[in-house]
């Protein structure tokens, strides 16, 4: 069967998917042909891409390459319904038995005079994001047309470009669709405080151009309110995008849209079927991805001899908008008969509540949150339920007078929906996490794919969890039934200084190998100035940071000395020749821009170091847990391209955080253009020059699973640069896992990069001025942790290689050589080396 | 190259000086033949050793392990694997088929502490042809 699918947006994406999913013959020939150049992304999360998130966190799973033929960038030209052929905008010609069209809409644009002037825009994909990104940086304001769902995302976009945003509004209130005048009133207010200015019941009579160049200019607002604007969105409603199919003869309805049966199945053709937002199915146009997921999932079902016919749509929607959570699902409106309206309008905590109950108040029947939508998820799933409690207590979600919770997702029942984008039940869940499919938030997000769409029911994914007993333990070990966060607070909070102390106080047993290098990594980080290897200390280091040099497979080490920013005289690199000749030391250049020297035997290495500070060198702490390199490109100073002299950067940055532990290795970058030659966005932290100061990333990884850092700040000068660099560090090091990575790190952030930024930039926990005093303390305590062992003969005395024969090099270390270079001779395990 | 311990009577193999220990840290001991124990000091005093050579690297570095307990045994970890092993039996607790050989250690009068082995008879293997 040769299917072929016009459109590759969410609902042809999804389609597309489920149906090679579920087609397990393997016979089934998927063609889908995407106008955009790219493949699919999140366009409900496409806002996102003005608070740092780019094109590829936007994108959706990749569709598996040997069932399906995805042609980018090829757009269908007409449809052959007798010779069942598409012709397409590339010339050629594709047949099908089955034609799916997933087009979806076109923004409407009203046909007011200057409505196509340069300055005006649509919201709808990645293209017209990067126009009205250009067009942000020579405008002061914006006017978005339509306070709907999408005109107030715009809004937000053009708030996050650094425009004053105007909203203009036909309906008497915003989010029309979704919610009722109460809620609308508070979100206006709501919105209001942010800085966007909203004109509800106004009326766009045009769009004003400058009659030189054309452009746009603003706004006249049919009660004679003029705008002064450089950008105009238009956000004003979809239009289902039907024109293939009405060419091709096919019914249309009277708005639009694709008439189709309850299968999706074209009313004129049955080898045609309409999903997403071109169907118009029962009369209806569905602007939201759930209905469309829906009809993608039946279309695959009736394709692979299914009779499954498309639900009741789910119009539920909840969003955070400016931060502000809206919520609207089921009959929200109460247009059923008889039904009641239960209102809790609280101008203190300003949240605004409103439940449609049945005419004898014993079923819910829908509701608008604006404001607090905490109970959203549960709220939803219980829509057509008997209710459990006074309905005014239910929607906040607390008893008045206890406080204490009420509704709990252990309330539902087995059939109610927990995530709507995806359709699945609290059944299915349970049994997930009953068979032991799922023990955690991700796992369930795999397995069942809950949690993957709007995001919104991950918090009731965790309460079923823990309600199935699933304990969501972040104790580090048997030892301390705490996470590393909370024995950082314990440890700086009650000026613990030894692992006896803290185990005795907060732990049982005698400590194991991870709980003792997460103690030595928290004493580290707050106390710099104490050496990791004196008194009980010595017993807690890791592997690495016992010897300060790098273990290798036979027992040997590898020394890296610091190289800040990767610049080295030739002095100083004929010395590190001079020392690996000396030492018999194969050489080699890291990653991080400098030269790792190895198989050095543990009696050897104060011998090398004793050269190596001489030089001038110190500590690179490359076995440690802590800051490694800031890698750099070569910048202004000699680059042709370069606007800021990265190098400097780089190595300020690199001296200011050196010997700083820290939960795991931290690297950072500084590129002195967006050529990026530094990779910086590949770094714990990276920065970019750009012509009016420096771009920071964070959160970037390569490794195991390479991550790209997303913009935290732009533009800033270099103080401020530091600053944020130094509280986004010590953050990360008081509230980050054992060995979790600042990218993972990031990702598990409640409210992601937005909440980083403003607890480090805003200060919303007012907790700054502490991280900065870490900071400090951290800079001006440093010390080199070699040249200390060198100088102490305490210490020293931990290199030797016997007790019994302290400078005996061990006879089971030996060598071979390759390439001109000493390398381990092979050694025989006694067992075979398998991945753990 | 493996070393056969002689069989039955109790052979000393090493005289360590106590003062070269620290609590809850291990030292290697260099033995007749060229491979190596490490020895444990813990934290109530009492004393553990067993072979050096990490089993499933072939190198001698167990000295170098960071000591604990796992259900109130004491352990020490691989510090390149990071495979624990019981300082009692030898026993690897991550993998049953690895195991250390196990020493008697006995502290003397003099300051100094005896390693020998106990008529277990087993091969010391060292890992290296």
């Amino acid at each position: 069967m040769r299917v072929i699918v016009i459109g590759h947006g969410m609902v042809g994406h999804r389609f597309a998917e489920a149906l090679t999913d579920r087609d397990h013959s393997e016979t089934v020939q998927v063609t889908v042909l995407s106008e955009e150049p790219r493949p699919a992304y999140d366009r409900v999360a496409l806002s996102s891409f003005f608070d740092g998130a780019d094109e590829e966190a936007l994108r959706l799973p990749e569709l598996d390459a040997e069932r399906v033929d995805l042609r980018l960038g090829v757009a269908a030209e007409s449809i052959d319904r007798d010779r069942k052929v598409v012709v397409t905008t590339d010339g050629g010609e594709v047949t099908y038995d089955e034609l799916v069209l997933a087009t979806g809409s076109y923004p409407f644009v009203p046909p007011v005079e200057g409505h196509d002037a340069p300055g005006c825009f649509v919201y709808r994909t990645l293209d017209d994001l990067d126009a009205i990104r250009e067009a942000a940086a020579c405008a002061q304001a914006g006017v978005v047309i339509g306070g709907g769902l999408l005109g107030l995302e715009a809004a937000n976009a053009l708030r996050l470009l650094g425009l004053a945003p105007h909203v203009v509004e036909l309906a008497p209130h915003l989010m029309a669709m979704q919610i009722d005048e109460g809620g609308g009133a508070l979100l206006a207010d709501l919105v209001t405080g942010l800085g966007v200015t909203v004109h509800c019941g106004a009326a766009t009579t045009r769009v004003t151009t400058d009659p030189g160049t054309g452009r746009v200019t603003g706004v006249e607002l049919a009660d004679g309110t003029r705008i002064d604007a450089g950008i105009v969105v238009f956000a004003a409603g979809i239009r289902p995008r039907d024109q293939l199919a009405r060419d091709c003869g096919l019914e249309a309805g009277p708005r639009g849209g694709v008439v189709v049966d309850e299968a999706c199945r074209s009313a004129s053709d049955p080898r045609i079927h309409a999903i997403g937002e071109v169907a118009c199915l029962g009369g209806r146009v569905f602007g939201l991805v759930a209905p469309g997921y829906a009809m993608a999932e039946t279309v695959a079902d009736r394709l692979l001899g299914g009779h499954a016919t498309v639900p009741d749509a789910d119009l539920s929607t909840k969003l955070k908008l400016l931060g502000i959570d809206v919520a609207s699902f089921g009959d929200a409106k109460a247009t059923a008969e008889g039904a009641l309206e239960v209102v809790v309008n609280d101008p203190v905590r300003k949240a605004y509540g409103k439940l449609v109950v049945s005419d004898d108040a014993k079923t819910l029947l829908g509701g608008i949150l604006v404001g607090d939508a905490s109970q959203y998820a549960l709220l939803r799933a219980m829509v057509g339920a008997e209710l459990s409690e006074d309905p005014s207590v239910l929607i906040t979600g607390a008893n008045t007078r206890s406080g204490e919770r009420v509704l709990g997702v252990g309330a539902l029942p087995g059939a109610a929906q927990i995530c709507s984008c995806n359709a699945v039940t609290k059944g299915r869940l349970l049994a997930a996490i009953t068979g032991g499919e799922a023990s955690d938030v991700p796992g369930l997000k795999a397995c069942t794919r809950a949690g993957t769409g709007c995001g919104s029911c991950v918090p009731a994914l965790r309460q079923l969890l823990e309600s199935a007993g699933v304990e969501q333990s972040r104790a580090i070990c048997e030892h301390f039934a705490v996470s590393r966060a909370e024995l950082f607070e314990i440890i700086a909070g009650a000026g613990i200084r030894t692992f006896t102390e803290v185990i005795e106080s907060h732990g049982r047993g005698r400590g194991c190998d991870l709980c003792k290098p997460a103690v030595a990594s928290i004493l580290a980080s707050l106390h710099t100035g104490d050496h990791v290897l004196d008194g009980e200390r010595a017993a807690l280091q890791d592997t690495n940071d016992r010897h300060l040099a790098n273990m290798q497979r036979n027992g040997t080490y590898s020394v890296v000395p610091r190289v800040p920013g990767g610049e080295i005289t030739p002095a100083k690199l004929r010395v590190l020749a001079e020392v690996a000749e000396e030492f018999g030391l194969y050489t080699k250049i890291t990653g991080g821009q400098r030269i790792d020297l190895f198989g050095a035997r543990l009696e050897q290495l104060p011998r090398i170091w004793r050269r190596l500070v001489d030089a001038g060198f110190e500590s690179g702490h490359a076995y440690g847990k802590a800051i490694r390199t800031v890698k750099s490109c070569v910048g202004s100073t000699w680059c042709r391209y370069g606007v800021a002299d990265s190098v400097g950067l780089a190595i300020e940055l690199e001296l200011r955080y050196r010997g700083l532990r820290s939960p795991h290795k931290l690297k950072g970058g500084v590129s002195g253009c967006a050529r990026e030659c530094a990779e910086a966005r590949s770094k714990d932290f990276g920065v970019i020059a750009t012509e009016a100061g420096w771009n920071l990333y964070v959160g970037g990884n390569g490794g195991f699973r390479p991550r790209h850092a997303e913009l935290l700040v732009s533009d800033v000068p270099r103080s401020e640069l530091i600053t944020i660099i130094d509280r986004f560090l010590m953050f990360y090091i008081r509230t980050a896992d054992r060995l979790q990575r600042t990218a993972s790190w990031v990702e598990g952030l409640e409210g992601g990069l937005s909440h980083l930024r403003e607890v480090i930039v805003d200060d919303s926990l007012g907790i700054c001025a502490s991280l900065d005093e870490a900071m400090s303390r951290h800079v001006s305590g440093y010390a080199d942790e070699w040249r200390a062992v060198l100088d102490d003969p305490e210490r020293l005395a931990k290199f030797s290689s016997f007790v019994n024969a302290p400078e005996a090099p061990d006879p089971m270390i030996t060598f071979t050589s390759e390439r001109g270079q000493r390398i381990p001779a092979p050694s025989r395990p006694l067992l075979p080396l398998e991945p753990r | 190259m493996t070393i056969l311990v002689s069989e039955k009577t109790d052979r000393l193999l090493a005289v360590v000086p106590t003062a070269a220990l620290r609590p809850e840290q291990g030292a290697a001991v260099l033995l007749p033949g060229g491979t190596s124990a490490a020895v444990f000091l813990l934290h109530d005093g009492s004393l553990h050793a067993v072979g050096n050579i990490d089993p499933f690297y072939g190198a001698p570095v167990i000295c170098h392990g960071i000591v604990g307990d796992r259900a109130g045994a004491p352990t020490v970890a691989s510090p390149l694997g990071k495979q624990v092993f019981c300082l009692r039996t030898g026993r690897c607790l991550d993998d049953p088929s690895a195991s250390l050989p196990v020493f008697e250690v006995t502290a003397a009068d003099d300051g100094v502490i005896h390693l020998s082995m106990t008529g277990n008879n087993r091969e010391i293997p060292v890992g290296q042809s």
